[in-house]
């Protein structure tokens, strides 16, 4: 069973914070919302405040522990690398369990534990789209019809995949007899929304010959969960992918989505012994890929005339994980892309869970800071590693009007691999 | 707590999102980098000078305490609000009025973030040179209000020497303004140093305008590597009397050393007792030159091993080694005195010696480091307050160090101000006639003391 670290048990972390304010340069919400109340060194006085009982849980308080987006910048750019995020979380179970989930965090909970009616819902979804949706006029996505709770209205979404990739796919691809084993964790807004790139993942590792196994069982990462403040239910998730994921003896497990494997990794290495031995296991599969020779084996492709102009967005969970460069290298090894430099590269797109979903004003501020360094670049692709990015650039770019795309880096791979196939 | 009437009126000064009574922003605007915290019993966020006015003198007939903060990253307390009352947050007075390439000056509100100053100038060719280390996070009313220094300030001077004028709210409501925008004028007093470094006692500052200097050529960073502390010490000594005046003359003692070799992308070799970061900058043509001389002055004495960076991401690395050391500190021991004496440059070796002989009688360690080049030295007194007498050694090495340093010819404070740390040690530097003409001074302007009482000077002095 796993267990999550109560907020008492950071005691000596939070003593760790001299008060230097350094922080205050780093975290994104902080530098729309400029109340010190939001940036680190704020929420870690009042996490000490609620442990010395100088202060009680009230509207207040919750409303200041939720603005966060979990990007962990605070802590990366801290001199005492006081685990702020880790901190957040845990004042969010407290909180959670002592006076309720929200609405909203309770149906995140409640859906994502479910794949039957995650199965349920999304296929209800896809039939009655049309009827709550329409489609976005320029631009790609769709857009409420009428208001619902919890979805701005102005909020731009993706369309439900017509089939839930894990539902079309089988359970295991056979590859080369000599070659890894590697189980696909595909997170649900690949499994749901955007498909498109597990198929993509999927090309990537065949072309190396791997053996692909993609466990039924597995569900959300609970990453959702945890931010909604869920610890019991995060908690369950994660045992369920622990068994789901040790059921084979896979040599490496590979995730698409940055958050997922930050779910995967960080959130599992706090869980225990066993899931910390997974979470040794887990991969981006960027990473993977460099470390399978991917970048020669891209270079060798024939060379493209006119390539395309792409710039990269960091997702914040990659670069939190020290793996921020992993994608770019791939970007700038395919035949037909010129990687270009954008502006905010590095910057957050203002999702952060279910953050975006309480404060879709700040949201739509930091997205704004993208929209502008996008526009000012000469990239007519966005490419990144991560569908929640996806999803808010391409919400965005909506916003801003312009015609940029965004995808997956991953897209771009197996694009080219494709055009490198003999016609 | 403040009466209900009172927050109304604040309410309706600076409209009602911008005042709040929360437990919650209490906590959060309680502390500054020395983590002292004092609730305050109302944090208001002004937008501008006509409002700040309002508020001061709403405060002035109802006595009540105002404390303006800017990013509370002090390191004496200025901004804690250690009688509650009024936090007053400048935080959105946050406008870079104009850049002004034709006189070379900048204008400013005062919550303008020091880097974000320094990146619009540089995108035009201009420069800010004030560089306290806080600079990606402290505000442009904080640095002019401690007339904040940096690693820089050898060769270019302090806040105060690019302040060429502000507007003011007195501690009375009134808004006034000193200096101008020329490079010169001597009509009346010169309140505008009379301002910088006031500490927020003497008025509200709601604009500033700074003196910027053209954008210099190129730099060069070296990394030199001594055999002792004192040989580094004598270094700096002679590069200065040398009549070379390098951009930066930065040093670290032994100590500070062994806590960053571990985790420093830079080899720095045992023998490396001490190190001095040299930075020269002007034409690119005269680089080569400078460091050639000051190579040749610092060479014989003890000089164990030098790196020159050849790129920027050199010149980062050795300066990440010199950032690093402040919070790797922990290390040592978990609390920490920092002090940041300045003596007369010749006189940097003896304090040196001075400090270690301290700290060997009173057995606690001593970590050094600092702006050599401008005699200013950070010195930490490491302790463990869980272990009994370390406190007392602290208090002791402290009094040691800054009657040390006035017998030297020095200051207490060279750039951090006096705020509520240093105040019980005020008479050890001024006499009782300085202190006395100071206070008339405060006394006149805020007869109320209502703006950031109990700073500088404390109440029985
Ligand atoms: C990691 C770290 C490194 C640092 N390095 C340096 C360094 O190298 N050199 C250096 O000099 N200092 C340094 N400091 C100290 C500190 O950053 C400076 O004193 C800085 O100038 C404070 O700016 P602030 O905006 O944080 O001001 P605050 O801490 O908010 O306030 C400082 C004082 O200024 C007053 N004040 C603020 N704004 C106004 C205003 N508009 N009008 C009137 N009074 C005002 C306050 O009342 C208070 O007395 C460092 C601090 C930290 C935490
Ligand atoms: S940077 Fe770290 S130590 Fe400094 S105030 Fe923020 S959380 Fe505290
Ligand atoms: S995790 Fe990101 S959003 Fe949250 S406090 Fe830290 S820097 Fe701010």
């Amino acid at each position: 069973m796993s267990k999550h670290q109560e907020i008492e048990a950071y005691r000596q972390q939070l003593r760790e914070c001299v008060k230097c304010g350094t922080c205050r340069a780093h975290c994104p919400v902080f530098k729309e919302v400029q109340s010190e109340a939001v940036v680190a060194r704020g929420k870690i006085s009042l996490a000490q405040a609620l442990l010395d009982g100088k202060i009680d849980l009230d509207r207040h308080l919750l409303s200041d522990i939720s603005q966060c987006l979990a990007c962990g910048r605070c802590v990366k750019d801290c001199p005492n690398q006081v685990p702020t995020d880790e901190i957040i979380l845990a004042l969010r179970r407290r909180i959670g369990r002592e006076k309720g989930l929200t609405l909203f965090g309770r149906g995140v909970s409640t859906v994502l534990q479910r794949p039957w009616l995650m199965n349920l819902l999304t296929r209800l979804g896809r039939m009655f789209s049309w009827l709550a949706f329409r489609k976005v006029p320029q631009g790609s996505g769709l857009r409420l019809r009428f208001p619902a709770p919890y979805i701005s209205r102005d909020r731009t979404i993706p369309a439900i995949a017509p089939q839930a990739f894990r539902q079309s796919h089988p359970e295991f691809i056979a590859g080369d007899p000599d070659k890894p084993l590697v189980t696909f964790f595909t997170g649900c807004m690949i499994n749901y929304m955007l498909p498109e790139i597990g198929d993509s993942v999927l090309a990537a590792l065949q072309s190396l010959g791997a053996n692909i196994l993609i466990p039924k069982d597995q569900g959300c990462c609970g990453l959702p969960a945890l931010c909604a403040g869920d610890g019991a239910g995060a908690a369950r998730l994660a045992d369920r992918n622990l068994d789901a994921l040790t059921a084979h003896k896979a040599d490496v497990i590979i995730t698409a989505c940055a958050s997922c494997h930050s779910g995967l990794t960080k959130h599992f290495r706090s869980l225990g012994p066993d899931h910390a031995q997974l979470a040794d296991k887990v991969m981006d599969i960027h990473e993977f890929l460099l470390q399978q020779g991917f970048v020669e084996k891209l270079e060798q492709l024939p060379r493209r005339n006119n390539p395309q102009p792409v710039a990269y967005h960091v997702p914040c969970h990659l670069r939190q994980a020290g793996l921020k460069e992993a994608p770019r290298q791939l970007l700038a090894a395919l035949p037909s892309v010129r990687l270009v430099e954008m502006k905010n590269a590095d910057s957050c797109c203002g999702l952060g869970g279910t953050f975006s979903v309480y404060h879709y004003d700040i949201s739509k501020k930091l997205g704004a800071l993208k929209a502008e360094g996008i526009r000012d670049s000469e990239a007519e692709v966005v490419a990144t590693a991560c569908p929640g990015c996806i999803m808010q650039l391409q919400d965005t770019l909506n916003h801003a009007g312009l015609p940029q795309q965004v995808c997956h880096v991953l897209e771009m791979v197996a694009a080219d691999l494709k055009n490198a196939e003999p016609q | 707590m403040l009466e209900k009437r009172i927050i109304a009126i604040l309410q309706d000064i600076v409209g009602k999102e911008y005042v709040s009574t929360e437990q919650a922003d209490r906590i959060c605007y309680s502390y500054d980098a020395t983590q002292q915290q004092f609730n305050p019993d109302v944090v208001v966020r002004p937008a501008d000078a006509e409002q700040i006015s309002l508020i001061l003198k709403m405060a002035n007939a109802e006595k009540i305490p105002v404390y303006p903060r800017g990013a509370a990253s002090g390191f004496t307390g200025g901004s804690v609000p250690i009688k509650g009352g009024i936090a007053l947050v400048l935080t959105r007075l946050n406008r870079i009025l104009r850049i002004d390439q034709d006189n070379l000056i900048a204008e400013v509100e005062p919550g303008v973030i020091t880097a974000t100053l320094q990146k619009a100038v540089e995108e035009v060719g201009l420069f800010y040179p004030p560089d306290p280390a806080s600079l990606k996070f402290s505000t442009l009313g904080g640095n002019v209000a401690e007339c904040a220094g940096g690693p820089r300030c050898v060769k270019y001077g302090v806040t105060k020497d690019y302040v060429l004028g502000m507007e003011v709210v007195t501690p009375q409501g009134d808004i006034i303004r000193t200096g101008g925008e020329t490079m010169k004028g001597v009509v009346g007093y010169d309140l505008t140093k009379l301002m910088v470094g006031c500490e927020g006692t003497l008025g509200v500052i709601t604009k500033i305008i700074l003196k910027l200097i053209p954008k210099p050529e190129a730099k060069k960073t070296m990394l030199v590597m001594f055999d002792s502390i004192d040989g580094a010490a004598q270094a700096v000594s002679s590069i200065i009397r040398g009549k070379i005046i390098p951009t930066t003359l930065e040093f670290m003692d032994a100590t500070a050393l062994a806590c960053v070799r571990q985790n420093a992308d830079l080899d720095i070799p045992d023998a490396a007792r001490a190190v001095l970061i040299i930075e020269v900058d002007g034409e690119r043509e005269l680089l080569e030159r400078q460091a050639a001389r000051i190579m040749d002055i610092a060479s014989p004495l003890g000089v164990v091993h030098t790196r020159v960076a050849v790129s920027d991401e050199e010149s980062e690395q050795i300066w990440q080694v010199r950032r690093s050391v402040s919070p790797s500190l922990r290390k040592v021991n978990p609390d920490k005195y920092n002090e940041d004496i300045c003596v007369p440059r010749s006189k940097l070796p003896d304090m040196i010696r001075a400090i270690e002989a301290i700290s060997k009688r009173l057995e606690i360690p001593i970590v050094n480091f600092g702006h050599a080049g401008d005699g200013n030295i950070h010195v930490n007194i490491m302790v463990n307050r869980a272990i009994e007498g370390h406190e007392e050694k602290a208090e002791t090495a402290i009094r040691d160090i800054f009657a040390k340093t006035l017998e030297l010819g020095g200051t207490m404070s060279g750039e951090h101000g006096v705020g509520t740390s240093k105040a019980p040690y005020i008479p050890m530097e001024l006499d009782v006639a300085t202190i006395a003409y100071m206070k008339a001074i405060k006394r006149a302007l805020d007869p109320n003391n209502i703006l950031n009482p109990g700073k500088i000077f404390l109440e029985d002095q």
